[in-house]
């Protein structure tokens, strides 16, 4: 199953932000967007999901164009992760996670016991179902993207998309999201983020897809396109280049 | 869920009984709840209650309409508030952030100043809250924002200090010793002279607009995300958001055309059902029509009681409410917003 964008020109009624770009997504595998601030990456990622139409081109969704898809039939392939905000009023976080049902029952549906179900398993699943009861208002930054992230998975979508999934998380949450994308795209889904640390990129992607001002610089298997050069072109600006003896495996310093 | 819903709910009903109570067990002519439960039997089954004339007369005629009005206006008031406060996003919205009360305020005065009949006036009232809100609508769809919510907003509050400045032009016009006064009553809100003729036009709409809005009181949850995420969750929010105004806005137009401007219920009612049970929609939206129809029955109550002329429910709703709101926001906390 594929998600992909063809020749797509992405940015809004004023302003045109990137041209011409060909980005494809496929189940069982996580990609991962780099580029610098105002490259472009959230636009391209809306127009994946289907937020923000494409300006040229077209984006499809198994060989369907992704207009063509009501928006319940849509939020049943493609879950979305922003990041976190805090909302307006105080929903514990159950609620928050049993919206993630929306697309499963009719508009004037009540949630089901499947629902419920749901959405516990997917609290339990990234091992937070004790917060179900908290309100989203008063749990940290870290547990809110964590609360967002089980909403997308009760969503039971192919594709999941990620919007800088690590932003405002501590070293150890970071690293419990790079697991998820792990074994999300393990289990068969389709997996796309942005992050601007090439080193999550490194962990938990299997490729990536440089962007710089708007144009794919680089798109290919992870290892071959994180290098220090291409960082250097779409960046602007030194990276080192570390290694570690024992493992063999990169990181990267900027600077 | 995390909550019961049930304690919430009942104490809102408690608050509606009471109100019903109260509103016919005290004022110039006390009515026995007994005499009100036996016409209502005899009603029903078609047989005579063999109460005196009056007594049936104040019950049918005065008192019983005042009461639903009060209950019907209190419902419509505190229903449509939640669904704006859900859809905006924002606890401090009330009914008219749309404009529904500036656009009713300028018919109805329009109305008395060219002295048009009680129907004239409400007929107006409602029109022009409608037409209103239309308006804010059609022009905040027309320009083009990364965020269709906030244009929405400041439309409405641009257009509303638009129709206030005719309201204010009229009131200048006005003939100053019958127009006016008629005009300022008007503007302050009262139910003392709705009868059983008001009830139809009052309850059909209120019905109307307030089953839409129960019936959508789930997918309500998920409006109240930044539109954005709710589209990736599956919801169409474009038609659904004008399903939602439209019914919200049916509601406070019928609301303000019989009674006046009546503010503060439709903001305050909101955060007490939302203090009462959480702010899920699914209960929120039915404990606040029954909470919002009790609290201005209970007011309406004290504004014919408590002095030897009637007290505009605006001024009273405003001065009871704001202190019992402060001291609930100092010792609930924000947990509940």
């Amino acid at each position: 199953m594929n998600l992909e964008g063809r020749s797509v020109s992405i940015g809004y009624r004023d302003r045109v932000v990137g041209r011409n770009l060909d980005v494809a997504l496929a189940t069982g595998e996580a990609l991962a967007l780099l580029g610098p601030n105002g490259s472009g990456k959230t636009t391209l990622l809306k127009t994946l999901l289907g937020l923000i139409a494409p300006l040229g081109g077209e984006v499809r969704l198994e060989g369907r164009t992704l207009d063509a898809y009501p928006a319940r039939e849509r939020a049943r392939m493609i879950a979305y992760v922003p990041q976190s905000h805090a909302p307006t009023f105080a929903f514990p976080v159950e609620s928050i996670v049993l919206m993630g049902r929306t697309a499963h029952g009719s508009l004037f549906s009540r949630p089901s016991e499947r629902d419920r179900a749901a959405a516990m398993a997917a609290l339990e699943r990234l091992g937070i179902a004790h917060l179900a009861a908290r309100p989203y208002t008063m749990i940290s930054g870290g547990e809110r993207q964590l609360v967002l992230l089980a909403r997308a998975l009760a969503q039971d979508p192919k594709f999941i998309v990620l919007d800088e999934p690590t932003a405002s998380l501590d070293f150890g949450n970071q690293g419990k999201i790079m697991d998820e994308i792990v074994r999300l795209a393990a289990s068969g889904h389709g997996v796309l983020f942005t992050t601007h640390d090439p080193n999550h990129a490194l962990r938990a992607a299997d490729r990536a897809y440089l962007l710089r001002d708007g144009t794919c610089i680089a798109d290919g298997p992870i290892g071959k396109i994180l290098t220090r050069e291409n960082l250097e072109a779409i960046y602007r600006a030194p990276v080192r280049v570390l290694v570690d003896a024992k493992s063999g495996t990169n990181a990267f310093l900027p600077g | 869920m995390s909550r019961s819903a049930a304690p919430g709910l009942l104490i809102a009903c408690l608050v509606l009984a009471a109100g019903f109570a109260l509103a016919f067990t005290v004022g110039r002519y006390p009515v026995d709840l007994a005499d009100v439960a036996a016409l209502l039997a005899a009603k029903l089954t078609g047989s005579s209650a063999n109460l005196p004339p009056a007594v049936e007369s104040v019950i049918l005629q005065v008192r019983g309409p005042r009461v639903l009005a009060a209950v019907f206006v209190g419902a419509a008031l505190a229903v449509a508030g939640t669904a704006f406060q859900g859809l905006f996003r924002n606890p401090l919205v009330s009914p008219d952030i749309l404009g529904a009360s500036s656009g009713a305020a300028l018919g109805a005065v329009l109305g008395i100043y060219f002295s048009l009949g009680v129907l004239g006036i409400q007929g107006l009232a409602f029109a022009g809250g409608l037409a209103a809100v239309a308006a804010v609508y059609v022009i905040g769809s027309i320009i083009p924002a990364r965020d269709p919510i906030l244009v929405l907003v400041l439309t409405g509050v641009v257009v509303g200090a638009l129709l206030g400045a005719g309201v204010g032009l009229i009131k200048y016009l006005a003939d100053p010793y019958n127009q006016l006064p008629a005009i300022t009553f008007w503007l302050l809100g009262s139910l003392a002279a709705t009868g059983p003729s008001d009830l139809v036009p009052l309850f059909g709409p209120v019905a109307i607009g307030t089953l839409v809005l129960l019936a959508l009181r789930w997918r309500m949850n998920v409006m109240s995300l930044p539109d954005e995420e709710a589209r990736a969750l599956g919801v169409a929010t474009g038609p659904l958001r004008i399903v939602i105004v439209a019914a919200a806005t049916l509601v406070t137009s019928a609301s303000v055309a019989t009674a006046g401007i009546i503010g503060w219920v439709g903001l305050v009612v909101p955060h007490l059902a939302r203090a009462l049970v959480g702010p899920d929609f699914a209960r929120l939206l039915p404990t606040a029509a029954i909470l919002g129809g009790g609290f201005l029955l209970v007011i309406d109550t004290l504004a014919r009681t408590m002095a030897s002329v009637e007290i505009p429910l605006g001024i009273l709703t405003a001065v009871l409410g704001t202190p019992f709101f402060i001291w609930l926001l100092a010792s609930v906390g924000r947990t509940w917003s």
